[in-house]
C-alpha cells in the first residue's frame, strides 16, 4: 500500500516538476510583458531536439546542452523582438501572435530536424533506486533536484540582485519603472531569454524519460499553462505549486480512480478552484479600473 | 462609402483566395498515371505518415526512371492530413474532383480512412488504405482495399503465443489514441477464444510522460502472468521503461504498432525480452534463404536505408510499398489505369509477395493476408530476433 | 427597401449576397464547392464567436466542444435512434444551450486568461469524454453519419444543394447579427467590453448580457456542428479538440474583432490558406505560422478593421473629409 502511494507520488512529482518549470516560464514572460506566451511548450521541444541533434553531430552532452540552451534563448529573444513591440495589440492579438510563433517553431523543427522521436541517455544510468518499496529512476531525482535549484536561484535573483528587482518593478508598473531609470527593453529581453532557457532545461531533463519529437511542446505547453493559471498568474510559488498539483492529480487519479479520466479530473479540479478563487491559488486579486 | 469600399475589398480578398485554390487541375493531363495520397505526415501519427510518404516518393521515382508503368510516368499528388478525419475528407475531395487521380493510396490512421470511405465509394475510385482497423475491410466495400494486418489479427497472434506459453491471465495497458483504443477493443473481443482473461485494463493518453501509476496498479493485481501494451508512438517506449523500472517479473508483449528500430532505440535496454507480432521485414536479414518473402523484404530494407540511414526502415513504410506495387502490378496485368479496370484487377491479386506477407485477395477479402504473415519477434541484444 | 440597401449595414449584406450568388460561376468542380461550404460553416460559427470575443470581450478557447456536442447529438440520434435530422439537430442545440447556460455563470465570472483557462478546460473535458465513451461515440476512430440532412422531404445531398443551404443560412445569420449589434442589447455588449463596472453603474445587467451571448454563440456552434456532421458524413473527437477551438478564435481575431464582416474574411482565409500552402510541402506549417504572425503584427486589430482604418486615413488626407 505504502509502496504504491510512494510510487504514485513520485510519478506525480516528476511530471509536476516539468509542468512547474513550464509554468514558471509562462509567469516570467507574463510578469514582464503581460503576454501569455503560447510558444512556451515549443521552448521545451527546442531544448530537447537541439540537444539530440547537437549530440548526434558529435558534441559531448554538456556542450550539446549548452548549444540547445543558446538556440532556445535566441528563439525566445526573437519572439520578444517580434511580438512585444506590436502596438495597439490587445491581449487576444498577442495570444494569436504567440500561437503563430509556436506553429512556426514546430514547422521549423519539422523541416530542419525531422519528424522522428529521439531520446538521450539518462544522466546517471537506468537502474531504479528503491525507496520505501517504490522504484525511482535516477533521472527523476535529476528532474526534481534541478527544479528545486532553479526555483531557489530565481528567488535569489528576484530578491537579492538589482537586475532581479528591476524585473519585479517592471512587472508591477512598467511606466513607473521607466521613470526611475529602469531599461524596460532590457528587462523584457531578459524575461523572454530566461523563460526560454527554463523551457530548454526542462526539455533536456525529460528527454531521457519521455523522448522528444517536434510536437512534444503542445501538451507540455498546455499543462504548463494549467500550472501557471491554477497557481495564479505571475506568482512563482503559484506556478510551482500549480504544476506539482496537476502532476499529482493525474498520477493519483490514474492510480486510484481511472486512467482514462485522469486528464479530465485535472481540468475539472482547475475549474473548481477557479470558481472559488478566480485568480488562482496565489494570484493577486485585481480590481477593475474605471 | 469608404466602409462599403473596405467591405468590398475584404470580399475581393476572399474571392481571390478561392481563385488561387481554383487554378484547375494543377497537373496538366500529360498522359501520366496520377496516384493520389493523403498521409499523416505531421500530427500524432507522423511516424506512420512520414516513412509512408518517403516510400511512395522513392519508389515512384525509381519506377519512373525505369520507364514508368505501361509506358506512362507515375505522378504522386500528396497532402498532409495530420491524421485529422475532417482534413482527410477535404483532401480526398480535392484528389477526386480537382486532381482527378486514378487511384488513392493513403490513410495512415484508421479514423481518417473510415471517414473517406463513403467518398471513394461514391466517386468509384480505387483506394488502398494503409491503416490497421478491421472495420476498413469488414464488411468489404467494393472500392476499398488495405495492406496492413488488422488489429484483430495482432491480438490473435499474441494470444496464440501466450497460449503456447501457458499464459492465461494478463494485464493490459493501452494508448487512448485511435490505434491503441481500437486494438484494446479487438483484444477484449478475442481474448476468450484463447482462454485468456484480462484482469487489469488500464489506459494512458498518447502524449503522457509517465505510466508508472497505471503499471503499479497492474502490478498490484493478483495473478498477472503477462502484460500487453497496444499503442504506438513514444507511449509504448515509456511504458516499456516504466515496466522495467517497477521490476515486473512477467513477460511484456507489445503490438505491431512499435515495429521499427526506433522503439528499441527509445526504450533502450528496457526493451530486452519484449515480444511482439510483426511482419518479416524487421528480421529481413535473419530469415532463412528458403523463405519466399526474403528477397522482397531485403530489397525494400536496403533501398529505404540507403536513402534514409541505417535502422530507419519500419513496417509502416512497408505498407505503402505493398500498396504501391499491388496497384502497379494490377495496372500492368490489365494494361489499364481506369478506375473500374484497376479495381477489378486489384481484387484478383494472387500470390503477391509484399513486405507484410503473401497477399491473395478475393471479392470477400480485400486484405488477403493470413495470420501466418505475422511473425512473433523478441528483442535480443538491441535487435529483433525470430521467436518461432 | 432602397433605403435598407443603401445603409452601410444593408450595403455590406448586399455585397455578401451578390458574392454568394456569383461565386459558383468561378467553380470548376465539386472541390471548389467543398471549400466554399467549409468557409460558410466556419463563418457562421465565427460570427457567433465574435459576438462573444469581439463585442463582449469574453474569450473562449472551448467552443469546438459545443460544436462537437451538436455534431455527436445529430450523429447518435439520427444514426442509432432514427430521429429525423432536424429534430436531432434542435435537440442537440437545446442540450448545448442548457449546458452553456449552466456553466456560463461561474465561468464568465472569470476574467482574461483565467477565463481562457476555464473555457479551455471545459472543451478538453468534452473532448476526453467523446474520446473515451466509445460505446456511444465510436471513440477516437470517430463515427459515420449515414442520414442525409433534410427538412420536409427536401434533402441536401449534392455539393450544390449544400452550397445554397449554407449560403442562405450565412446571409440570414449575418443579418440577424448585424441587427443584434445595433439593438440595445448590442450596446449593452459593447458597454460590457468597455468596462463592466461602468456598465453596471449605468444599469446594464452585465452577467445576464454575458451569459446570453455565451449561450447564443454556443448554440450557433452546435447547429453548425450538426449540419457539418451531415455534410461531411463523419465525425471524430478531433472536432472538439483544443486546436479546433483555437482555430475558430484565430479566424475571429485575424479577420477582425468586433467586425461581422471580419469574421467572414477570417473564416475564408483560414479555410483556404491551408489548401494553398500544400504547395510548400515540408515548409507548409512554418509558412502558415509566419503568415499568421505577420498579419497580426502588421494589422493588430485584424484584417477588416485595419484595412478600414487605412482606407479612412488615405481618404482623409487628400480630401480632408471626416470619417463616418
Amino acid at each position: 500500500m505504502l509502496a504504491e502511494l510512494v510510487q504514485f507520488l513520485f510519478a506525480g512529482l516528476t511530471a509536476g516538476a516539468i509542468y512547474a518549470l513550464v509554468g514558471l516560464g509562462f509567469g516570467l514572460i507574463y510578469n514582464a510583458s503581460h503576454v501569455i506566451n503560447f510558444a512556451q511548450g515549443e521552448f521545451v521541444m527546442l531544448g530537447g531536439m537541439t540537444t539530440v541533434f547537437a549530440a548526434a553531430a558529435g558534441l559531448p552532452l554538456a556542450a550539446a546542452v549548452a548549444v540547445a540552451i543558446l538556440v532556445t534563448v535566441a528563439a525566445g529573444l526573437a519572439l520578444e523582438m517580434v511580438a512585444v513591440p506590436t502596438r495597439n495589440a490587445s491581449v487576444v492579438t498577442l495570444i494569436i501572435i504567440t500561437i503563430g510563433a509556436s506553429i512556426s517553431y514546430r514547422g521549423a523543427a519539422q523541416a530542419f530536424f525531422d519528424k522522428q522521436f529521439h531520446t538521450l541517455p539518462s544522466f546517471s544510468g537506468e537502474d531504479p533506486i528503491d525507496f520505501l518499496g517504490a522504484a525511482i529512476l535516477p533521472q527523476t531525482l535529476w528532474v526534481l533536484g534541478i527544479t528545486v535549484l532553479i526555483v531557489i536561484a530565481l528567488q535569489l535573483f528576484f530578491h537579492r540582485t538589482l537586475l532581479g528587482k528591476a524585473v519585479l518593478a517592471t512587472s508591477h508598473n512598467r511606466l513607473a519603472a521607466r521613470l526611475v531609470g529602469i531599461n524596460v527593453q532590457l528587462v523584457l529581453l531578459l524575461s523572454f531569454g530566461l523563460s526560454a532557457a527554463l523551457g530548454a532545461i526542462a526539455g533536456v531533463l525529460i528527454t531521457p524519460i519521455t523522448s522528444t519529437n517536434f510536437e512534444v511542446g503542445i501538451m507540455l505547453g498546455l499543462k504548463g499553462f494549467c500550472a501557471a493559471i491554477l497557481g495564479g498568474l505571475g506568482s512563482g510559488v503559484g506556478a510551482v505549486v500549480g504544476g506539482l498539483l496537476v502532476g499529482l492529480i493525474e498520477a493519483f487519479g490514474a492510480g486510484y480512480i481511472s486512467s482514462e479520466y485522469k486528464d479530465a479530473m485535472a481540468f475539472g479540479i482547475i475549474l473548481l478552484v477557479l470558481f472559488f478563487m478566480p485568480s488562482g491559488l496565489f494570484g493577486k486579486r485585481t480590481t477593475e479600473r474605471v | 462609402m469608404r466602409r462599403r469600399l473596405m467591405r468590398a475589398l475584404g470580399m475581393i480578398a476572399l474571392a481571390l483566395g478561392m481563385v488561387i485554390v481554383g487554378r484547375g487541375p494543377l497537373y496538366a493531363a500529360d498522359g501520366s498515371i496520377r496516384i493520389g495520397s493523403f498521409l499523416a505526415v505531421t500530427g500524432p501519427a507522423s511516424f506512420l505518415g512520414d516513412p509512408e510518404l518517403k516510400t511512395l516518393q522513392m519508389y515512384i521515382e525509381l519506377i519512373n526512371t525505369d520507364g514508368g508503368v505501361n509506358g506512362r510516368q507515375l505522378e504522386l499528388i500528396h497532402y498532409d492530413s495530420q491524421a485529422n478525419p475532417k482534413n482527410a475528407v477535404g483532401f480526398v475531395k480535392r484528389l477526386i474532383d480537382q486532381d482527378e487521380v486514378d487511384i488513392i493510396i493513403g490513410g495512415s490512421a484508421s479514423g481518417e480512412t473510415l471517414a473517406v470511405m463513403p467518398l471513394v465509394d461514391k466517386a468509384e475510385v480505387p483506394f488502398i488504405s494503409l491503416a490497421g482497423s478491421i472495420k476498413i475491410i469488414d464488411p468489404v466495400q467494393k472500392w476499398v482495399f488495405k495492406t496492413p494486418h488488422t488489429d484483430r489479427m495482432a491480438c490473435q497472434k499474441i494470444f496464440e503465443h501466450m497460449q503456447g506459453e501457458g499464459i492465461q491471465r494478463i494485464g493490459m495497458i493501452s494508448g487512448t489514441g485511435g490505434f491503441g483504443k481500437s486494438m484494446q477493443g479487438q483484444c477484449q473481443e478475442v481474448a476468450g477464444d484463447y482462454g485468456i482473461e484480462i484482469l487489469a485494463d488500464e489506459t494512458y493518453g498518447p502524449k503522457d510522460t509517465d505510466m508508472t501509476a497505471q503499471l503499479t496498479k497492474i502490478k498490484g493485481t493478483e495473478g498477472i502472468q503477462a502484460v500487453l501494451n497496444p499503442g504506438f508512438g513514444q507511449g509504448p517506449a515509456i511504458v516499456t521503461k516504466n515496466f522495467r523500472q517497477l521490476g515486473f517479473e512477467v513477460p511484456m508483449y507489445q503490438s505491431h504498432g512499435v515495429a521499427s528500430k526506433k522503439y528499441i532505440e527509445l526504450a533502450g535496454e528496457a526493451a530486452e525480452g519484449v515480444r511482439l507480432p510483426a511482419a518479416a521485414l524487421l528480421v529481413a536479414d535473419k530469415l532463412p534463404d528458403t523463405d519466399r518473402q526474403k528477397p522482397v523484404v531485403v530489397a525494400y530494407k536496403q533501398a529505404f536505408e540507403d536513402r534514409h540511414g541505417a535502422g530507419s526502415v519500419s513496417t509502416f513504410g512497408g505498407h505503402a510499398y505493398d500498396a504501391l506495387f499491388m496497384a502497379v502490378e494490377a495496372m500492368q496485368r490489365c494494361q489499364c489505369s481506369d478506375a473500374a479496370g484497376v479495381r477489378d484487377e486489384l481484387e484478383k491479386t494472387a500470390g503477391f509477395m509484399g513486405t507484410a506477407g503473401e497477399v491473395t485477395m478475393s471479392p470477400e477479402d480485400h486484405l488477403g493476408l493470413g495470420l501466418s504473415a505475422f511473425r512473433m519477434l523478441e528483442v535480443k541484444g538491441g535487435d529483433w530476433a525470430l521467436l518461432d | 427597401m432602397l433605403k435598407v440597401l443603401a445603409s452601410p449595414r444593408g450595403g455590406g449584406l448586399l455585397v455578401l449576397i451578390v458574392l454568394i450568388a456569383l461565386l459558383p460561376l468561378g467553380f470548376q468542380n465539386n472541390f471548389h464547392y467543398d471549400v466554399a461550404i467549409r468557409v460558410g460553416f466556419n463563418a457562421i460559427v465565427v460570427v457567433g464567436l465574435n459576438l462573444l470575443i469581439g463585442y463582449a470581450g469574453q474569450i473562449s478557447l472551448g467552443h469546438a466542444g459545443f460544436l462537437a456536442l451538436g455534431a455527436y447529438a445529430s450523429a447518435i440520434l439520427t444514426g442509432s435512434h432514427d430521429w429525423p435530422p432536424v429534430l436531432a439537430m434542435l435537440t442537440g442545440a437545446v442540450g448545448v444551450g442548457l449546458l452553456a447556460f449552466v456553466v456560463a455563470r461561474p465561468v464568465l465570472r472569470l476574467k482574461g486568461h483565467y477565463l481562457a483557462m476555464a473555457t479551455l478546460g471545459m472543451g478538453m473535458i468534452i473532448a476526453i469524454v467523446l474520446n473515451t465513451e466509445s460505446q456511444l461515440t465510436g471513440g477516437p476512430d470517430g463515427m459515420s453519419v449515414w442520414v442525409s440532412f433534410g427538412v420536409a422531404g427536401l434533402e441536401a445531398n449534392t455539393p450544390r444543394q449544400w452550397y445554397w443551404l449554407v449560403g442562405a443560412l450565412l446571409v440570414v445569420w449575418v443579418w440577424l447579427a448585424l441587427n443584434l449589434i445595433d439593438s440595445p442589447f448590442g450596446r449593452a455588449l459593447k458597454a460590457v467590453h468597455g468596462s463592466e463596472v461602468a456598465a453596471e453603474v449605468v444599469g446594464v445587467d452585465t452577467t445576464s448580457v454575458k451569459v446570453t451571448v455565451f449561450v447564443v454563440s454556443a448554440v450557433v456552434a452546435s447547429l453548425v456542428g450538426s449540419l457539418s456532421a451531415h455534410y461531411i458524413s463523419f465525425i471524430s473527437p478531433q472536432e472538439a479538440s483544443f486546436f479546433h477551438s483555437i482555430e475558430l478564435v484565430i479566424m475571429a481575431v485575424l479577420g477582425g474583432m468586433a467586425s461581422i464582416y471580419g469574421s467572414l474574411v477570417g473564416a475564408a482565409i483560414l479555410t483556404v490558406l491551408p489548401q494553398v500552402l500544400t504547395a510548400f510541402e515540408d515548409f507548409e506549417h512554418l509558412v502558415f505560422g509566419l503568415v499568421m504572425m505577420a498579419v497580426m503584427i502588421f494589422m493588430p486589430k485584424g484584417i477588416v478593421p485595419s484595412l478600414g482604418l487605412w482606407l479612412a486615413g488615405r481618404a482623409r488626407r487628400p480630401g480632408g473629409e471626416a470619417a463616418p
